[in-house]
Order: structure tokens, then C-alpha cells, then sequence
């Protein structure tokens, strides 16, 4: 039983091989692009405008809410990272609806690849907004002892990342499959729907984890408040 | 028992035993925390959404623990290297 769609390949020659992961994440990246290309043609501030244009807005703008939600000063600077992780995954759980398609991110390439894009953004990100020496201090703090589980942390919650995108699709994937072995007529449509919604919770819980990830790298630290002194009587 | 039969037998009884233990935590701790965010939610209706998004993130990150349980049985079950290795084996000694 095929585990990922790593597995069927459609096209090889010598060590470059096409398997389905690469040709599916093509595909949304063609959908994703293009449509938003197609659509931001022809912008406009007018009252009467296209409803795609309205759609598109709503999105927008609910993931800047969102971002400025967790605690990042300037959601617009951030926009584009967080947003195109998070439609990035929701497109992919989505188009689970076409027969004949499996989600890329079932491939722990994709998610191990989506989770170092984090963790590259984090450090470029913090050294963005504080500073080499500042973003650098926050790994000694709150104390010099902590050093080595910032460091692990760092590694383990980029490891956690990958596997629990990995993990939340590759189930609802098998999942399927194993049941059309079985029953193949009304349960399989009732557990797609499910995959459905655990894809959009988790491509939602991937970009919110990501952003709280770099509003931590990012934070700036308010200096400790002295006592005032008391004013002589 | 050969060792192709006590790999076979540990690595089917450990996935089992992996996913059936390793869904028991983690189901406790969500059943907590959704419990709690209900609580609160009665409490102050208005920071449903602050409430709700993180009651979302809290469910992931405790859900995290029971996936990592079920990739081990995964693993275990579809792309076990040590029954690849002593299929390996045995295919060369029925080649000979």
C-alpha cells in the first residue's frame, strides 16, 4: 500500500524523477498564481467591483487580522510569508475534492521543506526587526543556563512542524484509501469530508504556529521598571 | 522462533501497542482543555475569538503527540527496515 505519493512516480529518467508530489505541488502553484494573477488585473477602489476581487480581500484581510491578533506589530511585512504558507496548505487539503488527486503535503518532503521555511524565516525575520545582537541575546535568556534548550527547542518545534502536517494529512489520505478496500460506497465520502476539515485546521494551526514563532523572535524586550525613587519629604 | 518471526511479531505488536497507549494522553488532555475553554467561554462571551483560536492552537500542539504515536506504527507496519532487511535475506537464501 503506497504510503505517499512520493511513491507513484510518473516520469523518470537517470536520478531526476517526477513523482506525483512534485507534479501536484506544480499544479497548485499554476492554480494559486495564475488565479491571482487573472484576478488582481484589474483593481480597483470603485464601490462596484468583481466579486472574485472581493473574495480575494476578504482573505486578505483576514489573515492580516489574524496575524496582527498574535501580536506582530506590522502585519503587512509578514503578509506574504504567512499568507502564502497558509494558502499554500489549505489549497492543497482542498483540491482533495478532485478524484484522482492527493495532497503534497502527505509527503513528509513537502512538510519537512515547509517547516525549514520557517525556521529559516524566524532567524531573518528577528535580526530583521532587533538586531543581530539583539535577536542573539534572546537565545541566552532568561538566563545563560537556557542556551542549549532555546537551541533543541528551536529544532524540535521545527521537527514538530513537519510532522504533525505530515501526520494529520497522510492519516486522512490512508484513511481512504483503506476504506474504499472495504466500503466502498457512502463512508469513504463521509471520512473525505473530515479530511477536509482537519486540512483546514491544520494548514490555519501551521501559519498561526508560524506566525507566534516570529512574533517571539521578534519581540522587543521592555526594559525592566526601576523603582521610582521616593521623593524626598 | 527465527528471527523473521520475532521481528514480524514484535513489529505487529508494537504498532498496535503504540497508537492504542498513545492515543490515551492525548485524548485526556484535549477533553481538559476543551473543557476549560468552555468554562471560560461561559465566563466572558466576548473573547470568544481570542478563546476559540486559542483553544485551536492548544489542540493541535497537545494533538501533535498521538500523530507522532501513530507515524511510529505507520512506520512499523508499511516501512519497517528491519523486515526489509530479513526479507532481503531470506529472497537471496530461496535465490541460491
Amino acid at each position: 500500500m503506497r504510503l505517499s505519493p512520493d511513491q507513484l512516480i510518473f516520469w523518470q529518467h537517470g536520478f531526476i524523477t517526477l513523482n506525483a508530489t512534485i507534479v501536484f505541488t506544480w499544479g497548485l502553484m499554476l492554480v494559486l498564481a495564475v488565479g491571482a494573477k487573472l484576478i488582481t488585473r484589474k483593481l480597483t477602489t470603485e464601490h462596484k467591483r468583481s466579486r472574485w476581487q472581493n473574495l480575494l480581500e476578504i482573505v486578505v484581510t483576514g489573515i492580516a487580522n489574524q496575524i496582527g491578533e498574535v501580536g506582530l506589530k506590522n502585519p503587512k511585512k509578514y503578509l506574504s510569508f504567512l499568507g502564502t504558507l497558509f494558502l499554500f496548505v489549505a489549497a492543497a487539503a482542498l483540491a482533495t475534492v478532485i478524484p484522482g488527486y492527493e495532497p503534497p503535503t502527505a509527503s513528509l518532503s513537502t512538510t519537512v521543506a515547509l517547516a525549514l521555511c520557517v525556521f529559516a524565516a524566524v532567524p531573518l525575520f528577528g535580526i530583521g526587526e532587533r538586531g543581530i545582537g539583539g535577536y542573539l541575546k534572546s537565545y541566552v535568556e532568561p538566563t545563560f543556563i537556557m542556551l542549549p534548550f532555546n537551541l533543541i527547542s528551536e529544532v524540535s518545534r521545527t521537527l514538530a512542524l513537519a510532522v504533525r502536517l505530515f501526520g494529520n494529512m497522510m492519516s486522512g489520505a490512508t484513511i481512504i484509501a483503506i476504506l474504499l478496500t472495504i466500503t466502498p460506497f457512502v463512508f469513504p465520502i463521509v471520512m473525505t469530508l473530515l479530511g477536509l476539515l482537519t486540512g483546514m485546521v491544520q494548514a490555519y494551526i501551521f501559519s498561526i504556529l508560524a506566525a507566534v514563532y516570529i512574533a517571539a523572535a521578534t519581540r522587543k524586550h521592555k526594559p525592566s521598571a526601576k523603582a521610582e525613587p521616593v521623593p524626598a519629604a | 522462533m527465527d528471527n523473521m518471526t520475532l521481528i514480524a511479531v514484535a513489529s505487529i505488536a508494537t504498532a498496535g501497542f503504540a497508537t492504542s497507549v498513545g492515543c490515551i494522553a492525548p485524548a485526556l488532555g484535549e477533553g481538559r482543555a476543551v473543557a476549560t475553554a468552555l468554562t471560560a467561554l461561559a465566563q466572558q462571551p466576548d473573547a470568544s475569538a481570542t478563546i476559540t483560536r486559542t483553544l485551536f492552537v492548544g489542540l493541535a500542539m497537545i494533538e501533535s503527540t498521538a500523530i507522532y504515536c501513530f507515524v511510529v506504527s505507520m512506520i512499523l507496519i508499511f516501512a519497517n527496515p528491519f523486515w526489509k532487511h530479513v526479507i532481503a535475506g531470506a529472497a537471496e537464501a530461496v535465490a541460491k
